[in-house]
């Protein structure tokens, strides 16, 4: 006889997403700090994404539109860059982005202690535990990025109409917004993964006995 | 059947560090229990009880001492040979009844089987046939918040039977529960054990679980106070009721 527990992956997937779903509430706080740090990469990105198309676009008057926005177009400038200023505050987004998924995580992880030891009571592995939240944390993270990045697409489009005009949409490159839509949801499953790596590894090690007793 | 000891442990000891002091919750203790019996393990609250019923079912790990399941040394066991062990060989039912709160009756009871290996389909059937001995078969959709406290236990000991283990070990199950319920749960546990031969070791204070325990271990401070078998029980219990 083979003396292997096992949880097929389809089996994972089920139950993480209905971990989700009744604690909806509770995935709502953890994913909002990812929400809106993908939102602010994806609108920063997006805003100099729709400036490059005009500036590498045949329509006339964009030139005059981006520098009557403000940019500075040196001529013979081939692309728009994101200031120094707009990075630095992209990547201090995240961290502090990252650093609010790790304690909504530790304190949903906690929540769960009793949960968890009585899984390892009816024979759950350590990895079990941590694929379970590891999935958990994809899911929330794909949905909560997607969200991000609509929210930010949609931003940098309304303000860019705004700043530089309805002239935009003649040289709109979608492909490379998507592109950034896409990366940037990469981006946000990817900070959600880490966010909970630690949280997870903690609980999914913990003894049956100590994690039933905690309160 | 020959008598078979499906437990045994020899002078299991425990004790806590509690900063610079070392508390010796058990202080030695050595049972060998036979398959298919119901055992009480009795004793006032604080004696040692739950300590030696985590000891037993692999929970935790004694201070010295050995716990033997079908004569296999349970600290000599893998991380993988331990959660085995728990997941077919052992049911555990606790006061707290413990159901995962985001899953319904029938997710509960067959939360085992899948991590036994037992594929979809039939873990619906045999856990919707466990639902239907305990009898909530008709409430199978339900959450546990949506459960009262017998009905969640009836759950737990439904799960507790998911792998068909030889042992169930329970600790204090009766514990959360009024007078009536507790007094089903008790029926339910003895019809377990006389109708599928599981050995039952339960840990309470209970004095009800007497009249269906074939024998009692009484614990006092973390030693064994005395063991009694069923007919010389039927003596104490007079005296007691
Ligand atoms: N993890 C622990 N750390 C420190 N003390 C503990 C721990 N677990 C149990 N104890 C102590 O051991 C004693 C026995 O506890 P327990 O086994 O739960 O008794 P019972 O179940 O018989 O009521 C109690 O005094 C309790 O405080
Ligand atoms: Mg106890």
């Amino acid at each position: 006889m083979q003396r292997l527990v096992a949880l097929p992956f389809s089996k994972s997937v089920e139950i993480a997403y209905k971990s989700i779903r009744v604690r909806f509430f509770r995935s709502l706080i953890t994913t909002t700090s990812l929400v809106l740090a993908v939102a602010f990469l994806c609108y920063v990105q997006v805003t100099t994404d729709i400036a490059n198309g005009l500036l590498h676009g045949t329509v006339p008057g964009s030139i005059d539109a981006l520098v009557g926005a403000g940019y500075d177009v040196a001529p013979g400038s081939v692309s728009i860059g994101e200031t120094a200023k707009q990075q630095w505050l992209v990547v201090l987004s995240l961290l502090v982005c990252v650093v609010g998924i790790v304690n909504a995580q530790l304190m949903a992880v906690t929540e769960r202690f009793r949960e968890i030891g009585t899984m390892k009571c009816l024979g759950a592995l350590d990895r079990f535990i941590l694929r379970l939240f590891m999935l958990e944390a994809i899911m929330q993270g794909f949905v909560g990025s997607l969200v991000g990045a609509l929210v930010g697409l949609l931003a940098a489009l309304l303000s860019q109409t705004l700043m530089i005009g309805p002239i935009i949409f003649s040289s709109l490159p979608i492909g490379t917004l998507l592109l950034t839509a896409v990366k940037g949801i990469g981006t946000g499953c990817l900070l959600s993964l880490i966010g909970v790596t630690y949280p997870a590894i903690t609980a999914a090690r913990m003894e049956p006995v100590e994690a039933m007793r905690a309160e | 059947m020959e008598q078979h000891a499906i437990v045994r442990t020899t002078d299991v000891k425990k004790s806590f560090k509690l900063g610079k002091h070392t508390l010796e919750v058990l202080k030695g203790i050595s049972l060998t229990i036979t398959t298919g019996r119901y055992i009480s393990i009795m004793g006032p609250s604080g004696s040692g009880k739950s300590t030696l019923f985590n000891m037993i079912g692999g929970l935790d790990k004694p201070t010295s001492g050995k716990v033997f399941i079908d004569e296999v040394d349970i600290a000599q066991l893998d991380a993988y040979e331990l959660a085995w062990l728990r997941c077919r060989k052992i049911g555990y039912i606790f006061q707290t009844f413990n159901l995962i709160p985001v899953m319904t009756a029938l997710e509960n009871v067959t939360l085992p089987m899948t991590f036994g290996g037992t594929g979809s389909d039939e873990a619906v059937e045999r856990g919707m046939e466990l639902l239907r001995l305990v009898g909530l078969d008709d409430r199978y959709t339900h959450k546990p918040s949506e459960l009262s406290g017998g009905q969640q236990q009836r759950v737990a000991v439904a799960r507790a039977l998911a792998n068909s283990p030889s042992i169930v070990l329970a600790d204090e199950p009766t514990g959360n529960l009024d007078l009536n319920t507790g007094e089903e749960i008790i029926t339910l546990l003895k019809k377990m054990s006389v109708d599928r031969g599981v050995t039952i070791i339960s840990a309470t204070h209970d004095f009800k679980m007497l009249n269906v325990s074939d024998e009692v271990i009484w614990i006092r401070d973390g030693l064994i106070d005395k063991i009694e078998q069923r007919d010389e029980l039927n003596i104490s219990v007079g005296n007691i009721g």
